[in-house]
């Protein structure tokens, strides 16, 4: 399937990327995490378990055992400090 | 109800008066201005820069005040948050809520701070005597928003 991802914050500065479309062979956001943290350096750094980040999956935030679809929005970011 | 996110300053006086205008049926409206500080975690802040996620932030504001109408019997609800570029002393977020009785207001104005403060996707860099900073989450925050959920 193809995913839309995106960063935000500081995850978005030590990535270097804003955002990419990468084509995805797994089914949750767990699996997506994991093939991100192979790429090595600061993915496995930032996304490592234990490290404070959170998922939204179309806009809407989700735990890492939800299921992604095709054409789906996956946004990645820090804790929010809003308000 | 009305849900902004904008970069430009707010007036607390003229968002309550566009609540109550023309209606007589609001006893009582709650507000919240938050303010940019010129210090935190014990150093100086000259300005701030306020990021968020297009998108998703008016939606997770939407969801914000659907959840508090649903706890309380709301007239109405205002929510801005600025985005950009601010300065201390400059106003970041407002909430206001109508209502028929006091209680109602107060309540779900603060119902709707402690949540945007965990679940709106906005983030907060500031730029300090020794550089750019991005603010980390406060667990005190997220402690205020279990407190609606644990009762």
């Amino acid at each position: 399937m193809k995913l839309r991802l995106l960063y935000f914050a500081r995850l978005r500065e030590r990535f270097g990327v804003a955002e990419e479309g990468i084509e995805f062979a797994g089914a949750s956001v767990a699996d997506l995490l994991a093939v991100l943290q192979a790429r090595g350096g600061v993915w496995a750094e930032e996304l490592a378990a234990g490290r404070a980040f959170r998922v939204a999956v179309d806009q809407d935030l989700v735990a890492l055992d939800a299921v992604l679809h095709d054409g789906a929005e996956v946004a990645i970011f820090p804790p929010v400090t809003g308000g | 109800m009305k849900i902004l996110v904008q970069a430009d300053a707010f007036d607390l006086g003229t968002e309550v008066d566009a609540m109550r205008h023309g209606r007589t049926d609001i006893g009582a409206i709650a507000s919240f201005v938050g303010l940019a500080r010129d210090i935190n975690e014990g150093s100086g802040v000259a300005a701030m820069t306020l990021e968020h996620y297009p998108g998703m932030t008016e939606k997770a504001l939407a969801a914000l005040v659907d959840e508090a109408s649903a706890r309380w019997a709301l007239l109405d609800v205002t929510v801005i948050h600025r985005i950009g570029r601010l300065l201390p002393g400059d106003p970041i977020v407002l909430v206001a809520v109508a209502s028929r009785h006091r209680g109602e207001a107060f309540s779900a104005c603060e119902f709707i701070m402690d949540y945007l403060k965990t679940q709106a996707p906005f983030w907060k860099k500031e730029e300090t005597m020794n550089g750019e900073r991005w603010v980390e989450a406060r667990a005190s925050d997220d402690a205020a928003a279990a407190r609606w959920t644990d009762s």
